[in-house]
């Protein structure tokens, strides 16, 4: 197959494009999910900015 | 020439450009040290993936498929599932979390305040910033060894103005300015590396004839006069694996696929990426673009160093390590000789933007260990945190400046470029992955454990790659001088042991030693300290 007769080769060539396919799979399926809708995230954020407004305060 | 000249003057341009405003928007520590917290997903996985990939990926791993085969695909793989899969989805989430849980800015910061100790950030920081100039040097030198070739100046002066302009946009931006000047020099990578692809496929006539042809290639009998020493060595041919416990496959497996495969998982360059992000959904995104990056990358560099012997077999009767007169002259000569001139200018680009972004990096993690970690931390000095990082930066790139000056005296077929990358990321595995681990996903585990584990793991690493492992132990010539011989286990019972890479040894040390301290040593660290470091992690 593809002109690659050694098996091993053969899966590594495969499995190099199959893991980058699983990649784009998944962050597709994922694209929306842990984002700011959840409570933590909300919080988290609200620090991030007052941490950012006393950096530029103290500034 | 001249177009060549112009090409790269557009791209420093630009690069400065991208550090400006990287500069301009540093107004904090934190935003020095983590670029605020706010990256983009497109610019942190393109940042992950140029930081990650590096003249010593596309010239020396890409050499070394051209000498060893497709078996390098096996590390394209682990690449990609270690490096990213692995590395974003279940390590990414939980360090972005626990590095914001607990205000950590750099990778030795985020161990010891987990820990609560000082001596992990000191230890951590001075493993960073004492070796991690052996791989800034190899990167280094790889990207002026190319500018050298590609323009016929000097190495020296090459290496004067390549440091240069690193250490300019990386004294001037910190991460800020690192991350959009990678963004951008991924992007040159990413189109180079496409190019690179096609034509050559395109060249030998598709993807299964272009194969067949490097399969059919071993049966020449002129081939196999050439790689005579090769195949003593247990090579059977570039589309196939060496014979299972050869040296070459030693080699192949545990140093070059294991080594750097695995050993990416605990590169504090890399880390410190995750904790630059907002939220989970941006890693989830950066899946996306870090897997296709690297596919194009290493996969791209393994396929067509592999392919360049069919090139240069046709056209010169040599097989290509034969032709270039040396691994890491292989892709150099190859993209000269079989790709078209203006493709010269744009893979020079593509190289010193893979050279430069791995650099910055490397760079601004040394300022880091040695500025945060060790002299304010560890030490307990107080000053200007800002002028401290960037003071270490400076230092850092002087130390890395003198190591690759000192490396391009050596002999070139020593593979300089990447025994030092594999030196490196092993070390990084035996010292830092255990804990890394146990940091994220071992709640209960004490800090006598991990300090026990990571001293451990670097102590045997260290002894290893001195002692043991003949490729790097003869090239650091330690040994040789203390006992007269390049590994102590040469020429005796355990000889094959020289062949096996430190990270098969001091990996499993370091996470057997964990595992036995912290199964006897109670954790002191109180619930309250436990909880925070926990914080929104399910």
């Amino acid at each position: 197959m593809l002109g690659i007769t050694d098996p091993w080769i053969l899966a590594a060539y495969l499995l190099s494009f199959l893991s980058a396919v699983a990649c784009i799979v998944y962050g597709l399926y994922n694209w929306n999910k842990g984002g700011n809708n959840e409570e933590s995230q909300i919080t988290e954020e609200v620090k991030w900015e007052k941490e950012e407004k006393q950096i530029e305060e103290n500034l | 020439m001249l177009f060549d000249i112009i090409v790269v003057l557009i791209y420093l341009f630009v690069i400065t450009y991208l550090g400006y405003l990287g500069y301009k928007h540093t107004k904090s520590s934190a935003d020095y040290l983590v670029g605020g917290r706010k990256i983009h997903p497109l610019i942190m996985a393109l940042s992950y993936g140029s930081t990650f990939i590096s003249t010593s990926a596309i010239v020396g791993f890409g050499g070394a498929a051209g000498t060893l085969g497709m078996g390098l695909l096996w590390l394209t793989f682990l690449n990609i599932f270690m490096g990213i899969f692995i590395a974003f989805i279940v390590f990414g989430k939980r360090t972005r979390q626990m590095g914001h849980n607990l205000d950590a800015h750099t990778f030795p910061e985020l161990l010891a305040t987990r820990f609560k100790s000082k001596f992990i950030q000191g230890f951590a920081g001075g493993i960073i910033f004492l070796f991690m100039p052996i791989y800034a040097a190899a990167v280094l030198k790889g990207g002026s060894d190319y500018i050298q070739a590609h323009f016929g100046i000097s190495y020296e002066v090459s290496l004067f103005f390549f440091a240069t302009i690193v250490a300019i946009y990386v004294w001037m931006g910190g991460i800020k300015g690192v991350m959009y000047t990678e963004t951008f020099q991924g992007a040159i990578m990413f189109i180079g590396m496409i190019f690179l692809l096609v034509y050559s496929y395109a060249s030998l006539g598709g993807i299964t004839e272009a194969h067949t042809k490097l399969t059919n290639l071993f049966g020449h009998a002129e081939v196999q006069d050439q790689a005579a020493k090769l195949v003593k060595g247990g090579f059977m041919g570039w589309t196939s694996m060496p014979a299972f416990g050869s040296p070459i496959w030693w080699t192949l497996v545990t140093t070059i696929v294991m080594g750097v495969g695995i050993g990416v998982l605990a590169q504090p360059q890399l880390v410190l990426r995750f904790m630059t992000v907002k939220s989970n959904r941006e890693l989830n995104r950066a899946v996306i673009s870090g897997g296709i990056f690297i596919i194009m990358m290493t996969g791209v560099a393994f396929i067509v160093g592999a392919l360049s012997n069919v090139f240069f077999f046709e056209s010169t009767g040599k097989i290509s390590v034969v032709a270039a007169g040396g691994n890491d002259k292989i892709i150099p000569v190859f993209i000269k000789q079989y790709l078209p001139t203006w493709y010269g200018a744009i893979f020079l680009l593509t190289l010193i933007a893979a050279a430069m972004s791995t650099l910055s990096s490397q760079f601004h993690a040394m300022g880091s260990a040695a500025g945060r970690d060790v002299y304010q931390k560890a030490f307990n000095k107080k000053g200007n945190p800002l002028f401290i990082s960037r003071t270490g930066v400076l230092v850092g790139i002087l130390i890395s400046v003198v190591i690759a000056y000192f490396s391009g005296k050596l002999d070139v077929s020593m593979q300089i470029i990447a025994t030092g990358t594999a030196l490196f990321f092993g070390l990084c595995a035996a010292s830092f992955l255990p804990a890394y681990v146990s940091a994220l996903y071992i709640r209960k585990i004490s800090t006598k454990a991990v300090i026990s584990g990571m001293i451990a793991g670097f102590v045997v690493g260290v002894f290893w790659i001195f002692f043991i492992h003949e490729k790097e132990a003869s090239s650091l010539q330690l040994c040789n001088l203390l006992f007269d011989k390049p590994s102590l286990v040469k020429e005796t019972a355990l000889a094959k042991l020289a062949l096996v890479d430190p990270i098969i040894i001091a990996l499993p040390v370091s996470t057997l030693v964990t595992a036995i301290v912290g199964v006897t040593a109670k954790s002191k660290l109180d619930e309250a300290h436990l909880d925070n470091c926990f914080k929104g992690i399910k």
